[in-house]
């Protein structure tokens, strides 16, 4: 079968919703596959907006079952979720365990749900946009909600937190003290907090705390909430849920959704523009033989790499003016 | 550039509660390189065929140690082939299964199934050289 047309019924099928199709583009597009760049581009252009919502925090916080709940609350109301849950790529083995639908069995077989496991990889360019782009995928399938799960450990929540037009931020009272030791980054992105077990002890201290730590967020105008839920009960949902659509109407009527958005578009071509020059310069230009010529002399301490790098990028211009002035 | 990851839903399928085996085989695959995705326990053939088509994984790996091997093996099977990803995806597994039910099975469309005490390095072979040996 021609390639294209295996694509065109790919790319039909994705903005039909259906999950098969929607699947296997995500496949092509997570293994960078011949057909990735098309397949993005024509769905880009078709893409419906859906609501992106992160919901991130420490490993043990009930993200799933929250994830879960949520999107049992969505489905009540006959909207349609995508659900992208990222765990980290064992560094080691390059391998990954995804165990996060173990805790979503209220929705698993739900036709109006479409969930994908997806690892961190290699993540060139960032695991944000591998995410972004997965995420792109299921927007243009007609899904009212997408939902990112994460779990909050280094870079990744940071990452998410571009891609993600509300974030929501998952504590239970375990991580109590840690607050104001926590890394700056997890409280830093949330847009919403939530006091997940809040049945718990120390609930209630973790509120105040967290407030405490969010007071000191200035020069910003929205508040983010700090709500409690008991997810594996439902409760406390149907306020998550509004305070996700408080924040997303935020988005739109201060004018900050469209700044995101037109950041996150500059950085996009920017890295696409980086990785088109990367692969032009190594994988076609040959540029990787001069490098390993440097390689020697920086190894024997007569060389920096600085000026190999330089030697590299002067040598590229060169060639690129004498294109040009043969065209 | 491109980079095939092999990706594995590792289910246990119907009511008994013995994850351990499962669990076991799910991190020495990851410990081999592959994207496993592991549902847990008591799940349907529905949950199983729906996971394993949205997560577009090329293998699907049953433990089943209840001695339901003949009903549930079949009927993930016959829901693969009604969602079209019967040709191409593996069926895979094991558990307490007697010799002449695995033939059986493997008649029936499902590939190799392995017994208890099989070495965790056996499946990971047989997996890579299926995935090696496809189209």
């Amino acid at each position: 079968m021609d390639e294209h047309a295996n694509h065109d019924v790919l790319i039909e099928g994705v903005l039909n919703g259906e999950w098969r199709a929607t699947a296997r583009a995500i496949s092509i597009v997570e293994d960078l596959r011949p057909g990735r760049v098309e397949i993005l581009a024509r769905l880009y252009l078709a893409g419906r907006s859906s609501s992106v919502c992160g919901i991130t925090g420490p490993s043990g916080a009930g993200k799933s079952t929250l994830v879960d709940a949520l999107a049992s609350r969505y489905r009540d109301a006959d909207e349609r979720v995508g659900i992208v849950c990222v765990d980290p790529t064992s560094p080691f083995s390059g391998g990954a365990l995804l165990g996060d639908r173990i805790r979503m069995n209220e929705i698993v077989v739900d036709p109006g749900v479409f969930i994908r496991s997806m690892a961190t990889r290699g993540s060139r360019g960032g695991l944000g946009r591998a995410a972004r782009e997965v995420i792109s995928i299921v927007e243009a399938t007609g899904t009212e909600r997408v939902i990112v799960e994460t779990v909050g450990v280094g870079q990744i929540e940071l990452d998410i937190a571009e891609a993600a037009d509300t974030v929501v931020v998952v504590l239970v009272p375990e991580s109590g003290d840690g607050i104001q030791a926590m890394k700056a980054g997890l409280m830093e992105i949330g847009d919403v907090f939530v006091v997940n077990k809040a049945d718990r002890d120390g609930a209630d201290g973790l509120l105040i705390e967290i407030e405490s730590v969010l007071a000191l967020r200035t020069g910003q105008e929205w508040s983010p909430p700090v709500l409690t839920t008991i997810a594996s009960q439902g409760q406390g949902i149907e306020e998550l849920a509004e305070a996700i659509d408080t924040h997303r109407q935020w988005l739109v009527s201060s004018g900050e959704g469209e700044r995101r958005r037109r950041h996150r578009i500059v950085s996009y071509v920017k890295e696409i523009v980086l990785d088109a020059l990367a692969t032009g310069l190594w994988e076609e230009g040959g540029y990787s033989d001069k490098l390993d010529e440097s390689l020697q002399e920086i190894m024997a301490g007569r060389k920096d790499p600085f000026s190999a790098a330089e030697e590299i990028v002067s040598a590229s211009r060169m060639l690129e003016s004498l294109n040009m002035d043969t065209d | 550039m491109v980079e095939n990851k092999i990706r594995i839903l590792v289910a246990k399928p119907g009511l008994d509660g013995h994850d351990r085996g499962a669990k076991v085989v799910a991190a020495a695959l990851r410990d081999a390189g592959m994207e496993v995705i592991y549902t847990g326990l008591r799940q349907t053939p529905e949950m199983v065929v729906n996971a394993a088509v949205q997560e577009d994984v090329d293998v699907i790996a049953l433990s089943i140690l209840s001695g339901a091997h003949m009903t549930h093996f079949p009927a993930v099977l016959e829901l693969m082939r009604e969602h079209g990803i019967a040709d191409e995806v593996l069926l895979t597994g094991g558990g307490i299964i007697p010799d002449e039910d695995i033939e059986a099975l493997m008649e029936q469309g499902t590939g190799r199934l392995f017994g208890p005490g099989t070495n965790t390095g056996d499946i990971i072979a047989y997996i890579r050289d299926w995935n090696e040996s496809r189209p």
